[in-house]
């Protein structure tokens, strides 16, 4: 293998990688403050739909992408409507958005596939950079989407360690209990940090919809959604890890269309295994330290919480 | 229990007085199941075009159903008998894994007309028809041939089904009539739709060397991945050149219209059709579309004057002598491969890199 | 937050009459809901209602298709309730589905030309072993490397899904399959007997088999278990107080092997139900997603063997009718899982009414 094969593979992997780490950031947000929402995929239809469906109507990129946002936000709303206020059992109202947002994203999308997106954003090369060996491509020709995700991977990660409302956030993941006795408006937070995991969804949506794939079909994210929820998990809730993560599957399913492209003589069954494998491995390996597993596992995950 | 079994009656009186207001003005009942969205702008999307071409020709005459995304599992058999049952006479059932499930509800509806898709076991009232797909992909093999700088192309498949596998074949045939340095790299995805996979798979075959991309799934990122990095594709199963002006040169298109009007001609005048068909260019099942003004002259010409002599009947592309992997002939001179074994091919020809999955 | 006249105000019981109202009371409103849809596209609503949710069921053959569908999505949600409880969060019973699938397979291909009646049951019992070794996997590396059981059993789904690709793509292809992923069709010995088989004209057609006995049977066996073993408390324990449990002597990897094991168990028993049922073979393509189906269904029953079966069969019936309307009325497919994904909320929804009773906020909290 020679750096020069290597390159367009690390840029295939970031490519891939870019909406996986969008999605599952918002995830991250929204478990970290106790909540489980399993309607990640269900979500990024809904925003990629809308995000195709505007430039369709003529709308610019812009708008395109805060449609996207609000139709992830609005999808949240309503898993937070059901989840937090009524109470609902998390697991159960996730995979129901899931399915509600497949049909109504196949619903509204019907008669704009087979067409492509009249507008799509597309790579803006950094002069100089971009002709690295190895990471130029890949990290300095990304689309303003690509560069975006890398400013709110920082900003995320900031906003859990570094500000009070992350820790209050955190905080509130770790024991509602104790977050409302101090006197924090737990349903509130939890209600914030939802709609921001629709955002994040909606955005990933979007990017499918309108700079990787520029198209739209029914099913267009095909599981991604549940790969990213399977990442923050991976990521054992930290951001900087959920950055690896991405990239190692990404870099994986790349590296086993690679073999495959020179023609190694392994079953493409195999091949086609590894990214999921490799997950699993990595995961138990770096799980073996218990209590730093404990302290970042949001403890309250998953479960309702009764707020006055 | 009293209330079900008059609710169970009425039902059954209800259906006697349909059966028995039947008469000749009745339109002909035909169905169609499908394995995705109509709107796939693929496999699907190209049978329910054929559907609509039924109904917009044959009007009154004629009512078309359709079930769109029918899984290939225990339910296609209850969405088939149950088409069947509401009086369709004519029923399409569009993809491979329908196969049992037809032939199984085809036993108890005798008088129904049934037609699978892609399929290699028919009984007396179930039909087999088929595209020979291999047709337009060997053209668009004549055109990759003249257009690859590197001679490398690059294949993104989707199974390892007998289809996909001759499919390969066919454009490596065609592009090393034209250029025998010519190289085919194959990547399986092991989806019909996974468009994260497809791109990914086109990367990697590009990253490798290959400068003209054909792919045998059901979207359009292969075509709009080469168009991002500066090398050339085609369209499958419909016409795609709106996607990617810069990087599209043709498109292998399925059409299965003429087919389905010849069904529904013969069955209006009372004599449903029961031969299998497996058409190709010459009866208008499929053709090479939209050829871009970015393939060269010579090499538009050189496929056309090819179309024209598969048109004509004049050409196969499973003729002798065709040579095996190990550079021997597989095929010998004077030779054809029956349909029955292009049907069932598991093996590639001299110039496609790797081996296909599951076999040795 | 938003400040609404009304409040929530927890009872201190929870209301049985609601328990049977509130899922009733969402059904109602999807149906209204679905009236103005309906009405929207044109269509009268009452006779779309009527294809949605009475249609299916006005045949014994409608009867007989809910059943069969319904029978394995209830015995995989049965297993994963027993380990919902216990806070084990397997959802990779699809996977484990295939595996029950693929052991089953592997005997009935073995003796193709031989076997006997003990073949059958045989095959379930593989059926069971499979499902249950690969629920093994997320057991061991969560007990062993504390690795979260919801990804491992999730990534484990992909790689099982690809070991049937494998198989039928490869070693197991049937010689006169043309090539095409198939395995040979089951003996007679290795298939489910219908129950149409023991005569009766009115079944004729109809696919339900004598395997729904066995979902019949776990049913009151998983409540005895839930309800009535010492092994099902302390799995509550477990769930709902992890430290109370280790307290009283069961340890937490114990509840994480029996979860899974049993989970793996169910879900790789209703695989052999499928492919030694309507499939009669091993293909590629053979499910429509039942492990996860079962997940909704195993929440929605609220975890009790009675709520679960009631949501299987809710979960089958909006299935056949979302075909219904499909095949009568020519509405596309995405209308159906609109209705689906809608009815789910609002049952999930309306379920706070349980626990909880509305009453207007006192004037002087709502200023």
């Amino acid at each position: 293998m020679t750096l020069a094969s290597l390159t367009p593979l690390f840029a295939s992997a970031i490519g891939a990688a870019i909406p996986l780490l969008l999605a599952a950031l918002g995830e991250l947000v929204a478990e970290r403050s106790g909540v489980l929402n399993l309607g990640v995929e269900g979500m990024m239809l809904l925003g990629a739909v809308t995000a195709f469906m505007v430039v369709a109507g003529g709308g610019g990129l812009t708008l395109a992408l805060g449609a996207a946002c609000l139709a992830g936000m609005l999808a949240a709303l309503l898993f937070g409507f059901v989840t937090l206020t009524l109470q609902a059992n998390q697991v159960a109202a996730g995979l129901a958005l899931t399915i509600l947002g497949s049909g109504v994203s196949a619903f509204l999308g019907r008669g704009y596939s087979g067409n492509p997106a009249k507008l799509a954003f597309t790579e803006l090369p950094i002069p100089g950079l971009s002709r690295l060996p190895l990471v130029g491509p890949a990290l300095f020709s990304m689309n303003a989407l690509g560069y975006l995700a890398v400013l709110l991977t920082i900003a995320t990660a900031w906003f859990l360690y570094r500000t009070k409302s992350g820790l209050i956030l955190r905080s509130v993941g770790e024991s509602p209990v104790v977050a409302q006795s101090l006197g924090l408006p737990v349903i509130s937070i939890r209600y914030a940090a939802t709609l921001f995991g629709g955002l994040m969804a909606g955005l990933a949506g979007c990017y499918y919809a309108i700079a990787q794939f520029k198209m739209w079909q029914e099913g267009l994210t095909s599981g991604n959604g549940w790969i990213a929820l399977a990442l923050v998990v991976f990521a054992s809730w930290r951001p900087g890890r959920l950055v690896l993560g991405a990239l190692l599957f990404g870099g994986v399913t790349a590296f086993g269309l690679y073999l495959q492209a020179v023609g190694v003589q392994v079953s493409v069954f195999a091949l086609s295994a590894l990214p999921y494998v490799a997950t699993v491995v990595v995961l138990a390996a770096i799980s073996r330290d218990q209590r730093a597993l404990r302290r970042n596992a949001p403890a309250s995950l998953g479960q309702s919480y009764f707020g006055m | 229990m009293k209330l079900l079994k008059s609710l169970l009656a009425a039902c059954a009186a209800a259906a006697l007085c349909g059966s028995l207001a039947a008469d000749a003005a009745d339109p002909l009942k035909m169905a169609w199941v499908y394995v995705g969205p109509v709107g796939d702008g693929g496999w699907t999307y190209a049978h329910d075009l054929g559907r609509k071409a039924i109904a917009a020709r044959e009007g009154a005459k004629v009512a078309t159903t359709f079930v769109e995304n029918v899984p290939e599992s225990a339910d296609a058999e209850r969405v088939i008998r149950d088409l069947a049952a509401k009086g369709n006479k004519i029923i399409f059932t569009t993809s491979f894994g329908y196969m049992e499930p037809t032939l199984k509800v085809a036993k108890s509806f005798p008088k129904v007309n049934f037609y699978h898709a892609t399929g290699f076991k028919n009984a007396p009232n179930v039909t087999i028809y088929n595209s020979r797909m291999y047709e337009p992909a060997y053209l668009a093999g004549i055109i990759a041939g003249h257009v690859s700088k590197k001679n490398v192309l690059g294949f993104v498949a989707s199974f390892p089904i007998p289809e996909v596998v001759r499919n390969i074949d066919a454009f490596t045939m065609g592009a090393r009539s034209v250029n025998p340095k010519i190289t085919t790299k194959v990547v399986w995805v092991n989806s019909w739709f996974d468009p994260s996979k497809e791109r990914q798979a086109a990367e990697a075959l590009i990253g490798q060397g290959a400068d003209v991309l054909l792919q045998n799934t059901d979207s359009s990122a292969v075509l709009q991945t080469a168009a991002d990095k500066g090398v050339y594709a085609f369209g499958w199963d419909s016409d795609m050149s709106a996607y990617a002006p810069k990087a599209h040169l043709a498109s292998c298109v399925e059409v299965w219209a003429p087919y389905y009007m010849k069904v529904a001609e013969a069955a209006l005048a009372g004599k449903p059709m029961t031969t299998d068909v497996w058409g190709g260019i010459k009866e208008g099942m499929n053709d090479l579309v939209s050829v871009s003004s970015l393939v060269p002259a010579a090499a538009a010409k050189a496929a056309a004057a090819k179309k024209a002599e598969i048109a004509a009947g004049k050409f196969n592309v499973f003729a002798g002598p065709i040579k095996g992997q190990d550079g021997r002939d597989r095929v010998p001179a004077g030779k054809t491969l029956t349909d029955k074994e292009v049907d069932s091919i598991n093996w590639y020809v001299e110039g496609v890199e790797g081996s296909v999955p599951g076999k040795k | 937050m938003l400040r609404t006249p009304w409040r929530l105000v927890p009872r201190t019981q929870p209301s049985a009459r609601m328990r049977f109202l509130a899922p009733l009371m969402a059904v109602a409103m999807t149906a209204v809901f679905g009236c103005i849809v309906f009405y929207s596209l044109g269509l009268s609503p009452l006779k779309a209602m009527q294809v949605f949710m009475i249609e299916p069921l006005s045949t014994v053959n409608g009867v007989s298709e809910l059943l069969l569908k319904a029978s394995p999505i209830c015995l995989i949600a049965l297993g994963l309730a027993v380990g919902y409880r216990a806070n084990v969060w397997n959802i990779g019973a699809e996977g484990q589905m295939y595996l029950g699938g693929i052991f089953a397979t592997g005997l009935a291909i073995h003796f193709h030309d031989g076997g006997g009646h003990w073949l059958l049951p045989l095959m379930v019992v593989a059926g069971a072993c499979g499902g249950a070794l690969w629920a093994a996997i997320p057991a061991v590396l969560r007990t062993k490397c504390h690795a979260n059981e919801i990804l491992v059993s999730l990534m484990l789904t992909y790689v099982a899904d690809l070991l049937v690709k494998y198989l039928v793509y490869g070693p197991w292809q049937d010689p006169a399959s043309n090539n095409f992923p198939l395995t040979v069709a089951f003996s007679d010995n290795a298939i489910f007997p219908l129950f149409a088989s023991f005569g009766g004209d009115w079944l004729e057609g109809t696919r339900v088999n004598v395997s729904l006995f066995i979902t019949l049977a776990a049913l009151p066996l998983a409540w005895f278990f839930m309800q009535r073993t010492f092994a099902g408390y302390q799995l509550t324990v477990a769930g709902v107080a992890p430290s109370a449990a280790r307290y009283a002597g069961f340890s937490s990897p114990a509840a994480v092997w029996m979860s899974m094991l049993i989970g793996g168990a169910a879900a790789g028993i209703a695989g052999v139900m499928e492919v030694a049922g309507p499939i009669g073979q091993l293909n590629d393509r053979w499910t429509p997603g039942y492990g996860f189906t079962a997940i909704i269904v195993a929440t929605l029953g609220r975890l009790h063997p009675f709520g679960i079966a009631l949501a299987s069969l809710l979960m089958a019936l909006v299935y056949l009718g979302g075909e219904a309307v499909q095949i009568s009325l020519q509405l596309p497919k995405a209308i159906s899982l609109v209705f689906q994904g809608l009815l789910l909320m609002l049952i999930l929804g309306c379920d706070v009414l349980v626990n909880y009773r509305i009453e207007r906020r006192p004037a002087a909290d709502a200023a």
